[in-house]
């Protein structure tokens, strides 16, 4: 009984690795940025060009920055999901839009609403490079002394929202509010 | 039949594209520059398509962190200070070679702690061995059957 007991063992904790392994994915790479201030930056603003936009006007709120694009086909599919948080009115959402054409960038907006108080526009990607975007959409929950306490690679799903996002932006009004 | 001719000859030279793009004229800059640009992205993965080097990879933001690169070799920063500039902001997971860090520990020394660990069980495993088989005198009978084995054995070579 024993001789068999370790290899039964062995091949129990492997699959229990491999199986976790299965359903993990890859493209997630724990970014070194939770917890640190959000990079600083200043964009023209989307809409309107001659205005611009900077993390810092944010200190004292909690926010959230959605990085999109027209060119980005999960982008699509997150849009109605952002459409609706932002209807909630429970957080304001800011959109960083990645390496667009204004005009592409403006035509989405307008065909499939928006979401966004503003969108910041980062057209070379520079400002994503600061906040280690690799994969549109992205998503940062940032907090009043202007921290990153969330980062979402990939659509918001209604999952990460209501189980991630929402207890935590309300977590952190409570205590901004104390 | 239609089948076999795409795999014998769509899909090769579909590969063949993949490696002719590999090799990208560097974009009419200092050469010097582009050599530590290439040196440097080789140690780095991009993180659109994960197997691939920022040096080899063709996805827009690989394009980007060389951009991003380049520039900062020619500001005349050192090879660590871009190297940290990119970690700080994609994690260790960017390098190929990640740091010797607390959290890369198990990853840099797991493979030796497991190679210990195997060569104390072999040693154990053979010292418990030894130590079971008992050392016995030949009895008379385990020598004449040994007698009779050579014999045939000799016997066997020479015919």
């Amino acid at each position: 009984m024993g001789r068999y007991l370790i290899p039964l063992v062995l091949f129990i904790v492997l699959a229990g690795f491999l199986l976790v392994g299965l359903k993990r994915d890859p493209h997630e790479v724990p970014s070194p940025l939770i917890n640190k201030a959000a990079p600083g930056f200043t964009l023209p603003q989307l809409k309107d060009p001659t205005k611009t936009f900077s993390p810092q006007e944010m200190r004292g709120k909690v926010w959230i920055l959605n990085v999109w694009a027209s060119w980005c086909v999960t982008c699509r599919d997150e849009h109605p999901l952002l459409l609706e948080y932002a209807k909630t009115g429970a957080v304001d959402i800011y959109g960083l839009n990645y390496k667009d054409q204004r005009a592409d960038a403006l035509a989405w907006l307008s065909e499939l609403g928006d979401p966004y108080v503003l969108s910041a526009a980062d057209l070379d990607g520079r400002i994503a490079i600061d906040y280690g975007v690799y994969g549109a959409p992205e998503t940062y929950v940032i907090d009043q002394s202007g921290t990153i306490r969330f980062k979402q690679i990939g659509p918001v799903t209604p999952d990460v929202w209501s189980k991630q996002v929402l207890p935590l932006v309300q977590d952190l009004n409570r205590k901004g509010n104390k | 039949m239609k089948k076999l001719l795409f795999v014998c000859f769509v899909i090769p030279s579909l590969c063949v594209t993949a490696i002719a793009w590999d090799v990208r004229p560097a974009s009419g800059d200092d050469p010097a520059v582009e050599k530590r640009l290439m040196n440097l992205s080789k140690e780095l993965r991009c993180l659109v398509c994960q197997n691939e080097t920022l040096a080899d990879s063709q996805a827009g933001l690989a394009e980007d962190l060389r951009r991003e690169i380049r520039e900062q070799i020619k500001a005349g920063k050192t090879d660590q200070e871009i190297i940290s500039f990119l970690t700080q902001r994609y994690g260790q997971f960017i390098l190929y070679r990640p740091q010797v860090t607390p959290i890369t520990y198990l990853l840099w020394f797991g493979p030796f702690v497991l190679l210990i660990g195997g060569l104390f069980v072999l040693f154990r495993y053979i010292r418990h061995h030894r130590d079971t088989v008992k050392e016995e005198p030949l009895s008379s009978e385990d020598l004449r059957r040994a007698a009779e084995l050579l014999a045939s054995d000799s016997r066997k070579e020479t015919a």
